[in-house]
């Protein structure tokens, strides 16, 4: 009987996938669990909110014609195949759920295959009695039941907001063979590159290049190359017309990516030795270069590649919704609810205003997002040890610690700085005031600065002071910060709520008031926070 | 000259864990120390203390006459540190790191460097990442042995290390001792710490129980002897005579010092056919504070 009980020698390349993929599902449930409800909550919830503002078939058909008929917009959101609530639903969040779904997968996947060789643990799994192909298996049946259950509740849970069921089946089966087919295109990158970061590199420069060539695709017109959305996976979820009758056969496209990315990934897998890649490691620099000789020169060089990555993702996004200012008040106008919040607000200009605002508005809690990714970086060198190697040599542990706090400062600059150059120059060279949208914009951006410093400032203070809740508190002062400015207004939270969003304080610029108070009492608290938690850095135990 | 370091009745708990529970250390200035200890004795957290990264809850430390907690920064120029598990930044190359904390303390031998590389058979132009764990413990041991640091306090330095360069290791710390540099010699390889070192320090639960040359310590304890004889001899009961065994005419025993003589003349009267009398070596002085709870005669504390 305790044959049974063990592989025996005949054991397949597969042997313990099933425990594997256990213990995926297990380290992963929340993360996966969180990524699930976003999905499903978003396009939902987009449903709900279109059936609620653009009740008549009007305002829909208004609402479709300005957004498919705006290139900006078509590049962010993509085409629109009729106007009924699911079809407006599909254009406004089929892409960014595919986008969402995509970023799922390839994480789950190159974390459970790549990351785990990378970091050893596999070596450990493989001497035991697993199979050599048993990881790759594992992370792929994980990133599947995470894009079946994104499938099946969409399927179940837009029916309840009054869509028609075969678009909803069709809608959701889209999405999540969207995942599927990026699980695929990841399982191919992790065996690429010998390191988790580039092979993740590698898969999310491939979402990027689908983005890119779908948004081409979509905004070029019956003119242009429209063919080339053909070519991006993320393009085939609207390419499926879900509520305008679906074109089922384009899931199988999806699903042969698929198919294609396991059946390569497998080949090469069983070709490779554990730990390697194809992808030969390029020799670097046998000495260091100039720059490379202090702590701001280490945190500079192991920090700048991920600035470089947030600085384009900038350039695309506000260049992108700079653009699609001009002309977003008809957007508004086609829903009369909607108008009249608008009008009472301003007009036409004020529209265009207010969206600019939350476009600077979401520039600087992004970029709080960055700042604080950044701060945390002391906490993981700290934890991984390599902190101490620093602090072992003649550098103080301020210095140190400043070291990624200026980085952190210093992008944060940078990135509101593309952030309101691009949406200027966006905005401008379609509204024909380029000098003047640039230089207002830039000072919007800016203003957001001081809460974006003070919430990452949270990050600091939290590593001096309980450096094992640096992490998850300083991510929870941002999330907070993000809840209470998308949901506050909207759930009519009460001021003392609201007042605790530094990015409450700042002034709404273009078109609002400035009052430099709040400003230099933001800039005040991050000044604050961080000198405390310098104090405490230097009274503390390492490691 | 003072002594390199000078550790009082050292303490430091972790929550509950008592890491140091009263240590003495003291290295002489010049001497290649050997620190013993198996895993979890308090080697690692004496070392944090020493560079200041951990804060002691009492007794005193003092580091090449400056206190380890606050003047850290000036300390650190003089000396280098490798630790036990190295990890190095997985985007950075070999030659990078080496280069960045010679930096870090304030520059480098380029020469030495170069020896050194060449020495280790380093690949200094592949990315941390592609190291084994003894690539990793090269780099590190590359930077600190490059450095002009008066001091090197090593963590397990050789852990990682295959035969070949365990050797090359010991030559470089030969060479250091010409050098007249300080060393800390953290480990739990006996046989490393019986080659290189002038002074042994053996920690236990966090206190030194042993410390001095290895004669000394070997003074203190008792010779093992090995014998075959024409004869019978009688020697239960002789002063200064443990753990015998008799099988037919061989016998086996521990003896004192003071009481050699007595024996080997006892065994020379039954008639020696061979005889063995050597004194214990370390893995033997070392075992002993560790295989019984007892605390062991002679045992400096």
């Amino acid at each position: 009987m305790t044959v049974l009980a063990r592989p025996g020698p005949t054991g397949t390349g597969l042997t313990g996938t099933g425990a594997l993929a256990r213990l995926a599902i297990r380290r992963d449930r929340i993360g996966l669990a969180a990524g699930v409800y976003v999905i499903v909550v978003a396009v939902t919830g987009t449903a709900y909110t279109f059936k609620k503002l653009y009740p008549t078939e009007a305002g829909r058909a208004a609402l479709a014609a300005t957004g498919g008929g705006n290139p900006a917009l078509r590049f962010l959101y993509g085409r629109i195949d009729g106007d009924s609530i699911g079809s407006l639903t599909t254009w406004r969040y089929g892409i960014w759920a595919g986008i969402f779904a995509a970023l799922m997968t390839i994480f789950v996947v190159i974390r459970h295959t790549r990351t785990d060789e990378e970091a050893g643990r596999l070596e450990l799994v493989g001497s035991a009695a697993v199979g050599r192909q048993a990881a790759l298996a594992a992370g792929l049946l994980t990133a599947v039941a995470a894009s079946v259950l994104v499938s099946v509740l969409l399927c179940v849970a837009l029916p309840l907001v009054g869509l028609p069921a075969s678009g909803a089946a069709a809608l959701g089966l889209a999405i999540g063979c969207c995942g599927l087919a990026f699980a695929g295109i990841a399982a191919v990158a992790a065996q690429l590159t010998s390191s988790a970061r580039s092979a993740r590199g590698i898969a999310l420069g491939v979402l990027g290049v689908a983005f890119v060539l779908r948004g081409v695709g979509d905004s070029a017109g019956a003119s242009g190359p429209s063919w080339l959305s053909w070519a991006s996976p993320l393009a085939w979820i609207q390419l499926t017309r879900p509520f305008a009758g679906p074109r089922w056969w384009v899931l199988c496209l999806p699903l042969a990516v698929f198919g294609l990315g396991t059946a390569l990934a497998f080949a090469l897998a069983a070709r490779r030795d554990l730990g390697a890649g194809l992808l030969p490691d390029r020799p670097g620099r046998a000495t260091a270069s100039r720059l490379l000789s202090g702590p701001f020169g280490l945190a500079w060089r192991l920090e700048w590649g991920t600035l470089l990555g947030w600085v384009t993702g900038y350039v695309f996004t506000f260049w992108a919704c700079g653009a699609a200012a001009k002309g977003i008040g008809q957007l508004f106008g086609t829903s009369s609810a909607l108008q009249r919040e608008f009008t009472r607000i301003g007009g036409q200009a004020a529209i265009t205003n207010a969206y600019l605002a939350a476009l600077m508005l979401l520039a600087g809690l992004v970029a709080a997002g960055y700042a604080t990714s950044t701060v945390l970086r002391l906490r993981s060198e700290e934890t991984g040890e390599l902190a101490e190697q620093v602090l072992a040599t003649a550098t103080g542990r301020i210095r140190w610690a400043l070291s990624y706090i200026v980085v952190a400062v210093a992008g944060s600059v940078v990135l509101l700085a593309v952030a309101g150059a691009a949406t200027g120059l966006g905005y401008g060279l379609r509204a024909g005031s380029v000098g003047h949208q640039v230089a207002r914009l830039l000072g919007a951006a800016f203003a957001q600065l001081p809460a974006t410093l003070a919430v990452a400032a949270v990050a600091v203070l939290l590593f001096g002071l309980w450096p094992d809740a640096a992490v998850p508190g300083a991510w929870t002062a941002v999330g907070l910060a993000v809840a209470i400015e998308l949901f506050g207004q909207v759930l009519q939270l009460s001021h003392w709520i609201l007042d605790i969003s530094p990015f409450t304080h700042t002034p709404r610029l273009p078109g609002g008031a400035v009052t430099a108070a709040p400003l230099l009492w933001l800039g005040l608290v991050a000044l604050g926070f961080t000198a405390v938690g310098l104090l405490g850095l230097a009274r503390r135990d390492i490691g | 000259m003072s002594d390199a370091i000078e550790v009082r009745a050292l303490r430091k708990s972790f929550g509950r864990t008592r890491a140091l529970d009263g240590l003495d250390l003291t290295v002489r200035t010049g001497e290649v120390h050997a620190y013993l200890g198996p895993n979890g004795a308090g080697k690692t957290t004496t070392i944090r203390i020493l560079l200041g990264l951990l804060r002691a809850d009492g007794g005193e430390a003092r580091l090449l006459g400056g206190d380890p907690w606050h003047d850290a920064v000036p300390l650190h120029r003089r000396l280098a540190y490798v630790p036990g598990d190295v990890t190095l930044w997985p985007s950075l190359t070999g030659g990078e790191i080496i280069d960045l904390l010679g930096r870090l303390r304030g520059g480098l031998d380029d020469k030495r460097r170069q020896a050194l590389i060449g020495r280790f058979d380093l690949d200094p132009t592949k990315k941390a990442r592609a190291y084994s764990r003894g690539n990793r413990q090269k780099v590190a041991l590359i930077a600190a042995l490059a450095s002009d640091a008066e001091l090197l306090l090593l963590d397990e330095p050789t852990a990682g290390l295959d035969p070949l360069m365990e050797a090359a290791f010991r030559e470089c710390v030969n060479d250091e001792r010409r050098d007249s540099r300080t060393i800390l010699l953290s480990s739990h390889i006996l046989s490393e710490a019986e080659a290189l070192s002038d002074r042994v320090t053996i920690i236990r639960d966090g206190r030194a129980v042993e410390t001095g040359t290895l004669a000394e310590m070997r003074h203190l304890t008792r010779n093992l002897v090995d014998a075959e004889l024409a004869g019978p001899v009688r020697l239960d009961g002789v002063p200064g005579v443990s753990d015998l065994e008799v099988q037919g005419n061989r016998v086996r025993c521990q003896v004192d010092h003071a009481a050699l003589n007595d024996v080997l003349a006892r065994l020379t009267a039954a008639g020696v056919r061979s005889l063995t009398c050597r004194p214990p070596t370390l893995e033997e002085l070392f075992l002993r504070h560790y295989s019984s709870e007892r605390p062991v005669a002679g045992a400096r504390g």
